[in-house]
């Protein structure tokens, strides 16, 4: 590093702040450069997590970091070394990668799978100590599949698999580890699971991790730092906060159907836009079943009266026709009951998802009380 | 939990134990194919002759030298080629990722077989003889060319039914060059050329042993103490790269280690067909495992035991008349390819 030219004085403090950190990298193939100027950070017990289309370069990147394919130019330090200098075995004992390629495992068992972590950290003729057996069943039991030791690899389910390779990556006792799309192909239930165990290991063994997902919502929730990788550029980094808006995530994925909720992280289709033919009165999260239901029924429906800050309020915004609104923490005001009267007036139908009303939402009772003059009350929660 | 290691010790015990059944096993019939292949022939000898002849030097005289000059060296020279030939078959296999792989279908073996065949006519035509050396050496370059061709080809194609045809039409070309060869090229000496093309072990001296036993005995042990790397390829290219293995040079490692190998075996015995895909397959089946550290030096032991076998065959079914050792292996061995290409569609 001495002999390199010294231009950006500053850049010395984030070499030794950061355990990882890319300058100026750009990656692609046979000298091609696909996504340039990369500037990556992560400290040791952070996740950053790649995001973006797919095709737009997330597994190029992490191959270059990886070491699998040439960077073309810019540098990638690992702690204060750069990546080219580090020999084969000084970085796998620092770096482990869990990838999208499949295995090759003939004949081996779970336990084969994982103790291939500890290669580097075997003799001339990689035979196993009793050490290294009592981290192989550590690094199993943190990914509880102790239970899955003596099965074949080959026959056991995706999410199995990626627990047992995740336990490899662990007894390899990296200090930084690399996912490329881990949950894909993973039910619900087991990319949970999954995430879960990695955020454990990051709080417990202080261990970096570079991964790249397409679930947004899973990566808002699991990460600390997010990478755009849109285009011939880093679209955006930051924090989950600073990348999730709406209008961004439309635009990064080309989203042109549907909308994307940042507060729950979840993605709605688009609503039915027309003259609303079904009135809601909601409130409290008890109406969105129902906005649900008639979204999926393509029925154009008006909802109200929601305050800003209520859970409703947000999908009815991505899914109700017209939303008759009143501020946060204030009282349902006149001028919007009759806004709401006139527009529940017009509808065939109304239907009441609030059992009792209170001081702010009082003036809802009165939409109530007019649906059931003119007879079209239904009761909601019906499913 | 502590039930839990309990049963666990047990599946290891279990493991532990059957790799010593099978290498047992196997030193076993190696053993008695030893025997046995002393013991048969076209001269009848008892057991107790044959033990005297062999350790306390008694016996007469053409006895004594029917199993000193003529069967012992053909049975070590069995033993130690038959072992190059899997092992060459279990590195193939391991650098293409293909289990059909095998110095015989990558036309390794017939590329060998071209380039000795056309120095040793053009030697014949000088009245000169190649030596044992000489011979590898031949076998050598003629190995290294096929290889590249299958390199070539393994580059453009990732499909390895796609490779193993390759590796057969390379090796049509090679025989009928030689076949042109052989033909044309006029010498009685051609007669033993011809034999040896189609592959057999008859006619080996000590001294051949001797050069064969130290080219492979070196080369089996190089590939034996690169059991780590070799077990960190086999997840696959990416993973090993990942654990600290130097692929580019590993890979150069791996084709010429199998390239002596397979040269060593074509330059004294001719191609032999099969061994070096049927031997590792069964090995890792008996064993129950592909970890390269038990599976060498099965692969050695068992492609002994399966050569000793044919050459028993080759030599007594239809004695005096000798079949090709070739002829014999295939019929033993290319049912196990069928039954892997079988196996692998359906997975």
């Amino acid at each position: 590093m001495k002999n390199q030219p010294e231009q950006c004085p500053e850049r010395d403090l984030d070499r030794t702040h950061y355990y990882f950190h890319t300058e100026q990298l750009t990656v692609g193939y046979d000298g091609k450069p696909l996504i340039k100027e990369i500037e990556m950070h992560v400290h040791r017990g952070e996740i950053l997590t790649l995001i973006g289309p797919n095709g737009g370069g997330k597994s190029t990147i992490l191959k270059s970091i990886t070491r699998q394919l040439k960077t073309i130019c810019g540098t990638v330090y690992l702690e204060n070394e750069t990546l080219q200098k580090l020999s084969g075995k000084e970085l796998s004992q620092k770096m482990a990668v869990v990838l999208t390629e499949r295995m090759q495992s003939e004949l081996m068992t779970c336990e084969d799978v994982v103790a291939t972590g500890r290669y580097p950290y075997t003799g001339a003729l990689g035979i196993l100590t009793e050490e290294d057996r009592v981290k192989v069943h550590e690094a199993m039991a943190l990914v509880h599949a102790l239970d899955l030791c003596d099965r074949d690899f080959k026959a056991i389910s995706d999410g199995q698999r990626q627990r047992i390779m995740l336990a490899r990556a662990i007894c390899q006792e990296p200090e930084i580890i690399i996912l490329d799309e881990p949950t894909s192909y993973l039910d619900i239930r087991h990319k949970l699971e999954l995430l879960s165990i990695l955020k454990q290991l990051v709080a417990q063994n202080q261990v970096a991790v570079i991964m790249s997902l397409h679930e947004l919502d899973l990566a808002q929730k699991v990460s600390d730092q997010e990478i755009c990788v849109h285009g011939e550029f880093i679209d955006r980094a930051g924090t989950p906060e600073e990348v999730f808006t709406p209008e961004y995530i439309r635009g990064l994925y080309g989203i042109t159907t549907g909308s994307y909720d940042p507060l729950f992280g979840c993605i709605e289709l688009d609503g039915v836009k027309g003259r609303p033919e079904v009135f809601v009165i909601g409130g409290g999260g008890s109406a969105i079943p129902v906005y649900r239901r008639l979204q999926r029924e393509g029925i154009p429906f008006a909802t109200g009266v929601l305050h800003e800050n209520d859970i409703d309020y947000e999908v009815a915004k991505s899914l109700a026709s017209v939303t008759v609104t009143e501020r946060a923490f204030e009282p349902v005001s006149e001028g919007a009951v009759q806004e709401a009267l006139a527009l529940l007036r017009g509808c065939r139908r109304v239907i009441s998802c609030v059992p009792e009303f209170g001081t702010m939402n009082a003036g809802n009772e009165e939409l109530l009380t007019e649906a059931k003059r003119l007879g079209i009350l239904e009761e909601g929660n019906r499913q | 939990m502590l039930e839990q290691t309990e049963s666990k010790s047990d599946a290891m015990l279990r493991r532990r134990f059957r790799c010593i059944v099978s290498f047992a096993v196997l030193l076993f019939l190696t053993g008695v194919l030893f025997i046995w292949n002393v013991n048969s022939g076209s001269v009848e000898l008892s057991v107790s002759e044959i033990i005297g002849i062999l350790f306390r030097g008694t016996g007469d005289e053409t006895a004594y030298n029917i199993i000193w000059q003529i069967r012992l060296p053909r049975i070590l020279s069995v033993i130690i080629l038959g072992g190059a030939l899997s092992v060459s078959g279990f590195l193939l296999q391991t650098f293409f990722g293909n289990p059909i792989a095998g110095p015989f279908v990558l036309g390794i073996s017939s590329g060998s077989k071209l380039v000795v065949a056309l120095t040793m006519v053009y030697f014949l035509s000088v009245s000169k003889t190649m030596t044992s050396g000489m011979m590898i050496i031949a076998a050598f370059i003629g190995s290294m060319i096929s290889m590249g061709f299958v390199l070539l080809v393994s580059h453009k194609v990732k499909r390895m039914s796609m490779l193993v045809i390759c590796g057969v039409m390379i090796g049509y070309i090679c025989n009928a060059i030689t076949d042109f060869v052989v033909t044309f090229a006029d010498d009685s000496n051609i007669v033993n050329l011809h034999n040896w093309s189609l592959g057999s072990f008859s006619g080996m001296t000590w001294s051949n042993v001797a050069v064969m036993a130290v080219v492979v005995g070196v080369t089996v042990l190089i590939t034996f103490f690169l059991s780590k790397p070799i077990a960190a390829y086999q997840l696959g290219e990416v993973y090993a790269q990942n654990l600290g293995v130097n692929i580019r040079l590993f890979r150069v490692a791996l084709i010429l280690l199998s390239s002596i190998l397979s040269a060593c075996v074509t330059a004294f015995a001719g191609p032999i067909s099969f061994v070096g895909i049927a031997v590792p397959h069964l090995v890792k089946s008996l064993l129950n495992t592909a970890k390269p550290i038990l599976v060498i030096p099965a692969c050695f032991l068992g492609g002994a035991v399966f050569c000793m076998f044919c050459d028993l065959i080759a030599r007594t079914v239809f004695s005096p008349t000798e079949l090709s050792i070739s002829s014999v292996t295939a019929v033993f061995g290319a049912p196990v390819v069928i039954y892997i290409m079988v196996r692998r569609k359906s997975e």
